[in-house]
């Protein structure tokens, strides 16, 4: 761990400001995957800000029905809100197949969106990466690549996003509320916000640098039933092989997303207009650009699998 | 004390205090934090810096980021000005350095680097912090040579290890042509890692010439002597303590980098040094259970009896590594009259392959016990009646020499009649209970007892309180409790008035916890410790016959006569020391023990998702000397064995030479909700033959055989055959049907 300066954010815009005064700072939260890259050196900030106590961790309502989760909302908080259970159980669900509850007590609402890949090449500053040294080459793509993403990869990398809770919201609307060291605000639809790897994998997101997020905002309750089902080799504690997030309503349109197969939570619209021909049609849709390597390659069948089983369950 | 005849009665048979189920003795310690482990001693918080100590300083380990080849340079200057920073050791300063026997490769690699991550610095600061961060700073630069990952791609250039020549029996090809049903395949097992939750650490002090090296580690005697060997010093020079040890499964057997970094980085700066590796080094740095393919050919008379058998196995390992001896248990386990077995050792760059739990057999079975599974279907036997009908009073290549005990036919039928075995559906993919296809399984156990010499010294102090000293280790399998327990059975004390003390060089040399000997020989030199002492007892007291000597409740009683125990010590404490050596009996009758593993798995019809949803084990291992500790072992092999069969793997990178997984996110060990119900059944039966306390190990027949019963589950639910561990959803998916 390089040596690094700290301090504790007085409001938002203290946080923001002192950003723009400390290049290379950065915000940390619950700290559960800042910290460990920083023990390797993966990330390596001179200035830590940290923006818990800033009062954003409240779950309120919004004017039209939605809800507004502060960026410092802890997962645990939020899987337990009555509303998040009540109105969008798929949140709930996919936030409680992620990590353990330790991890879930810490880990926030923002850290989690920003939460880098579990790519274990990544990990290890002796091997090859694109994504932690551009340039150096990706070891995944024909190596060890069991875990790894088959839809929005290039040819510089093929991670997966690890986050099961940014798949949920991907399917919920959710859009991100963020502050820029300016003091302007803006807000980005969680579909646009993360970004895939083409030739930058190192670039995952489209925040600006010291551009803070204050919270996370969801339309009002979509209705219909909620299943999100995440497909992984131990029954907990383990990160998505596939996840698979569905709403169906009562007429039969719905809506879809994947984890564990993309850079970033996957969805696509186009493809949910295939819901009355099926699941399989769904999967095909969803699937027509996969692109897998030898060790890989029985995720879309997997998908395929998987998707008819939470459709089926939803319509059950 | 030889042991050399079948032993006769003797006051442990009493099982007033052994074999009852009490709570380990080290267990409030370790609950409340006070159990000083080898990184938290002299930190302040385990009582601060005892025996006069300095404060330490932190090492961190540098491992090499190639897999092969040489150092070309090594630039430690930004980390020697670095702050906090005391020293660098590297091969250029370390001065000449031996290699313990029991190493394959160097522990302090440079310039030549013969595997991933080996170790080839130790930054010395005085913080953990300074020292990881001024280890980053270190600029090396390497040769790459190529080198062999591939096991498959080896395997055809391995050799019959020295010590491990083929076996044959009769006419084995000839006899398998003939054979009425016959099976040939080809089965695989991963590298494996211990995975154990205290990671390898050391603390170093020197006091002149004499070093203190407080570590976590299985085999003291071992790990004493191949220290002395790699700093070029004598043992005496040593002190070794490894009092407790968070888990060691073999990785622990013999000393490793942060022993001997240690021991150079205090020598270094004067001052102790404490090394702990970190959890991304374990993985490559360390030993590992290598991987193996097998081929197993099996012919059968159509009513079942094997007549021919055949068990070969490739493996590689580092040049002059050991094979993986996955053979060993397919030479006892069943009758037939041709055998063959073979290894085959090959030569791959890759980390050290070496012991982990149950070697051999762990990794054997995992195939030998598909093979039967798949034997019996072809010949529409049940899988428990074909094991029963093959089972084999004697050592099948020596008649002569029968088991001491062997109970596989009761292991099975027991565990079939408590499991429910008749109402299993014989034919695959055929039970559903909602989403999940339902599998029930079965494999048989076998491990062998080994044997050997351990020393104890126990002592009856003026308070009539007795101590044990033996440098026997605990790594949390409940040592501390089974040699308390047989010193209060036999001097006649309660539990309570035992003082334990392991792991100390400076105690008489044990068996040591490896090999699942540990419980029964290290118990058995306790044993015959005690002995002596109860002879100087009954001396004390006036008692002409020792032998015909009880004690009981703090008295010592013969004829008629009565006498407080505490009365032979009212004037000077007693103090006598023995060990138990074994000699002969062990040749004369093979001595193994058995188990039978029942497992229910449900596999998700859409997702291929294994989970075990309950487990039942019978064991006849001799005498349970406390059937608390020992289910322990049972139910913790019983879980390592979920790992084997569902997620556990190293993943080999063939270009990179290394194990890419290295951590507990990537290397993926069962969790708690992956363990449903587990049921332990032990079998009666004291064996005379394996040791005066006529017990066996347990710790590893726990594991044996547990990965094939959830693989033959796996079959049963689905129809799908896996041979390739582990058994992962992507290997059955593309076989499954589309669940209707
Ligand atoms: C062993 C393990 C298992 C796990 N398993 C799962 C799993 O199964 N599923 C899953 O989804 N996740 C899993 N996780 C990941 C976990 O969910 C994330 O580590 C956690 O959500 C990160 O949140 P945090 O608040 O701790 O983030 P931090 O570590 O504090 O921060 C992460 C990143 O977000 C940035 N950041 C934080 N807050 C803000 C803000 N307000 N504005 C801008 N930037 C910000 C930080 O600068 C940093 O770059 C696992 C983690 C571990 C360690
Ligand atoms: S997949 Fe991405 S993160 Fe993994 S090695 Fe390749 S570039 Fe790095």
């Amino acid at each position: 761990m390089k040596p690094f300066t700290y301090e504790r954010a007085g409001s938002p815009q203290a946080a923001v400001a002192s950003a723009a005064a400390h290049p290379g700072a950065r915000f940390i939260a619950g700290g559960t995957n800042l910290l460990d890259l920083m023990k390797l050196e993966i990330e390596t900030p001179a200035h830590l800000i940290d923006v818990n106590g800033l009062g954003l961790d409240q779950i309120e309502g919004t004017a039209d029905g939605g809800l507004r989760i502060g960026a410092l909302v802890r997962n645990s908080d939020l899987a337990a809100d009555a509303r998040v259970r009540r109105d969008y159980a798929l949140l709930a669900r996919a936030l409680l197949s992620g990590a353990s509850g330790q991890l879930r007590n810490r880990a926030t609402t923002a850290g989690n969106l920003l939460q880098r890949t579990r790519c274990p090449y990544f990990y290890d500053s002796d091997l090859p990466c694109n994504k932690r040294l551009p340039g150096s080459g990706c070891a995944a793509l024909g190596g060890y690549s069991r875990q790894h993403a088959i839809l929005g990869v290039s040819e510089a990398c093929i991670a997966a996003h690890p986050s099961d809770m940014a798949v949920a919201l991907r399917a919920l609307d959710a859009v991100v509320e963020t502050l820029r060291p300016d003091g302007s605000t803006r807000s980005l639809a969680l579909a646009d916000f993360h970004r895939l790897p083409g030739e930058t994998p190192q670039v995952e997101h489209a925040l600006e640098p010291g551009e803070l997020i204050v919270a996370v905002t969801l339309p009002p309750p979509p209705g219909g039933r909620h299943v999100y089902r995440k497909v992984r080799d131990r029954a907990s504690y383990a990160f998505a092989l596939v996840a698979v997030a569905v709403i169906v309503q009562p007429d039969g349109r719905g809506r879809v997303a994947l984890g564990g197969v993309a850079p970033k939570p996957w969805r696509l619209e186009a493809a949910e207009a295939e819901l009355p021909r099926g699941a399989s049609a769904v999967a095909t849709a969803l699937l027509a650009e996969a692109r897998t390597t030898r060790e890989n390659a029985y995720k879309t069948l997997l998908v395929e699998r998987t998707l008819a089983a939470a459709l089926a369950e939803a319509r059950s | 004390m030889k042991f050399d005849t079948p032993s006769a009665e003797n006051p442990t048979d009493r099982l007033r205090v052994v074999g009852q189920p009490v709570d380990r003795i080290d267990g409030p310690l370790k609950t409340t934090g006070r159990a000083p482990y080898a990184y938290e001693h002299h930190d302040g918080f385990t009582g601060g810096f005892a025996d006069g100590l300095a404060r330490p300083a932190y090492g961190h380990v540098l491992g090499a980021g190639i897999a092969r080849g040489r150092i070309r340079s090594f630039d430690a200057e930004a980390a020697r000005r670095a702050p906090g920073v005391l020293a660098v050791i590297s091969a250029d300063n370390a001065g000449p350095l031996g290699q313990g026997p029991r190493n394959t490769a160097k522990l302090l690699g440079g310039p030549r680097i013969e595997h991933y991550h080996q170790a080839i610095a130790l930054v010395v600061a005085e913080s953990f912090e300074q020292a990881r961060a001024a280890a980053r700073l270190i600029r090396v630069e390497y040769a790459r040579e190529a080198g062999e990952f591939d096991l498959a791609k080896v395997r055809d250039s391995g050799r019959a290890p020295q010590d491990e020549p083929d076996r044959r029996l009769g006419d084995f090809a000839a006899a398998f042509a003939a054979s009425a049903v016959r099976i040939d395949a080809v089965y695989r097992t991963p590298d494996q890692s211990h995975a154990m939750m205290e990671p390898h650490a050391s603390m170093a002090a020197w006091d002149g010439d004499r070093l203190t090296l407080w570590t976590s580690n299985q085999m003291i005697a071992w790990g004493r002597a191949d220290l002395a060997k790699t700093l070029g010093i004598r043992p005496e020079q040593i002190r070794l303590l490894s009092p407790y040890i968070g888990g060691g499964f073999g990785g622990k057997l013999f000393v490793r980098a942060d022993a001997v970094l240690a021991a150079l980085g205090a020598r270094a700066i004067g001052r102790p040094v404490k090394v702990m590796l970190a959890r991304p080094l374990v993985f490559n740095n360390t030993t590992h259970r290598p991987a193996t393919i097998q081929r197993i050919r099996i012919g059968a008379t159509a009513d079942g009896h094997i007549h021919a058998i055949a068990h070969e196995s490739w493996c590689g390992n580092l040049p002059g590594g050991s094979a993986e001896t996955a053979t060993q248990q397919t030479q006892l386990l069943y009758a037939g009259a041709h055998r063959l077995s073979a290894l085959r050792l090959a030569t791959l760059d890759l980390p050290e392959g070496n012991a982990m739990r149950a070697p051999g057999e762990a990794p054997g079975l995992m195939a030998l016990e598909i093979a039967i599974d798949e034997l019996a279907e072809k010949l529409g036997l049940d899988p428990v009646e074909l094991r029963i009908r093959n089972d084999t009073p004697v050592d099948p290549h020596d008649p002569q020499r029968r088991f001491s005990q062997r109970q596989l036919v009761e292991c099975l039928r027991t565990g079939a009649a408590r499991f429910g075995w008749a109402q299993r559906n014989p034919v695959p993919g055929r039970t559903r209970a909602g989403r999940w296809l339902l599998g029930h399984g079965v494999a048989a156990a076998f491990r062998n007892n080994l044997v050997m010499k351990s020393g104890a010294r126990v002592r009856l102090g003026r308070d009539a309180r007795v101590t044990v000293e033996t440098d026997m280790t605990d790594i949390g399998t409940g040592s501390y409790t089974v040699i308390a327990q047989t010193a209060a059975e036999m001097l006649g004390v309660p539990l309570a008035q035992v003082d334990v003390r392991l792991g100390d060089s400076d105690f008489p040399v044990s068996a040591g916890s490896g090999g699942q000997w540990g419980g029964n020989c290290s118990t058995a030199g306790v044993y015959a410790a005690c002995m002596r002492l109860r002879e100087q007892i009954a001396q004390r007291l006036g008692f002409r016959d020792a032998a015909a000597v009880r004690f009981a409740d703090g008295e010592v009683q013969a004829g008629g006569r009565v006498a407080p125990l505490a009365d032979a010590v009212r004037d000077s404490e007693l103090l006598a020391e023995d060990s138990i050596e074994f000699a002969g009996l062990d040749r004369k009758y093979q001595q193994s023990t058995f188990g039978a593993h029942f497992v229910e798995v449900g596999v998700d019809a859409a997702t291929g998702e294994t989970r075990v949803r309950r487990m039942l084990a019978v064991c006849a291992a001799g005498r349970i000397l406390n059937p608390k500790t020992a289910r322990s072992q049972v139910i913790g092999a019983m879980t390592m064995g979920v790992g084997a069969a569902l997620s556990e793997a190293l993943h080999v990178d063939p270009r990179l030479g290394c194990f890419v997984n290295h951590d507990l996110a990537g290397y993926e060990v069962p969790v708690h909700a992956d363990i449903p119900h587990q049921e332990v059944i032990f079998l009666d039966g004291a064996d005379p033959v394996s040791s005066p306390m006529k017990a066996k190990g347990v710790g590893e027949l726990g594991l044996c055989g547990v990965a094939a019963a959830i693989a033959n589950a796996v079959y049963n639910a689905t129809g799908v055959r896996v041979r390739d561990y582990p058994l992962t959803l992507d290997k059955l998916l593309g076989q499954m049907p589309a669940p209707g």
